[in-house]
């Protein structure tokens, strides 16, 4: 099975589950702030390609992770999200802190 | 045709999501949309969720989700017996949480605002709080494929 969470080159590639709700996100963002500290990551990027649900816990997520490493000028990236976590992303303004791309 | 279903389940997280999958079930046979069962799927987790963290501190108890649907109109009503809330204004503003220790993003009531056609909460310290929402199913706008 592939490795969900892959540090290359200072970014950190999160492979995000189908379900992104508050049982998942801590354990998400534990498992990352782990990787932040330890392997030197500077930027992070979250992969919804396997996401078919997130509530407002994915925010957390997202905007917790972005706090971390945006005061060292990193940035968090956001690929292959559908239209649905778009708009979820968008309502909560976090489209002005991380980069979203197709 | 009025159907209706009672769900009374332990607040725990592994809860979650049964109660989102357990109402998406029932609402089927109204043939919603893939977007408005995401949009109710939604605004359960939010709500049950909440009751999870905020009204129980994920210490367990009580949660009572009843459904009623009525044509084409989802009543639903999320209930719990924690312990509530002193200010429901201040609760349903976007970015507004108690527990930014846990991350939570505060935008729990604006995402079933958002998702929902209607919203009510009651809430009373030491009492509980019960979230009323209302959606209409089956209301998107018909697209004619041949256009």
């Amino acid at each position: 099975m592939e490795e969900a969470y892959k540090v290359i080159d200072h970014y950190l590639m999160i492979r995000l589950p189908e379900e992104i709700d508050h049982r998942s996100s801590s354990e998400i963002s534990r498992r990352a702030d782990h990787l932040i500290l330890d392997k030197d990551v500077s930027h992070v990027v979250f992969d919804f390609s396997d996401t078919k649900f997130m509530d407002s816990s994915g925010i957390g997520v997202l905007a917790g992770r972005y706090r971390k490493i945006s005061c060292f000028g990193g940035k968090v990236y956001v690929i292959h999200a559908d239209s649905r976590i778009r708009r979820i992303l968008k309502m909560s303004g976090l489209t002005n802190l991380v980069e979203i791309m197709e | 045709m009025r159907n209706r279903m009672k769900l009374e389940l332990e607040a725990w997280p592994e809860n979650e999501g049964f109660a989102r999958v357990a109402v998406a079930a029932f609402i089927t046979s109204l043939n919603p949309t893939m977007e408005e069962i995401s949009d109710v799927k939604t605004a359960v987790s939010e709500a049950v969720t909440n009751a999870v963290i905020h009204a129980y501190e994920e210490k367990g108890g009580t949660i009572v989700i009843r459904c009623d649907l009525e044509g084409e109109l989802l009543h639903m009503e999320i209930e719990d017996f924690g312990k509530g809330m002193e200010n429901v204004e201040q609760a349903m503003e976007p970015l507004f949480t108690t527990r930014p220790d846990l991350e939570r993003s505060g935008m729990g009531f604006a995402f079933m605002e958002a998702f929902m056609d209607g919203l009510e909460v009651e809430s009373e310290p030491g009492k509980g709080t019960t979230v009323i929402m209302e959606k209409k199913l089956g209301s998107a706008p018909w697209v004619d494929s041949e256009e």
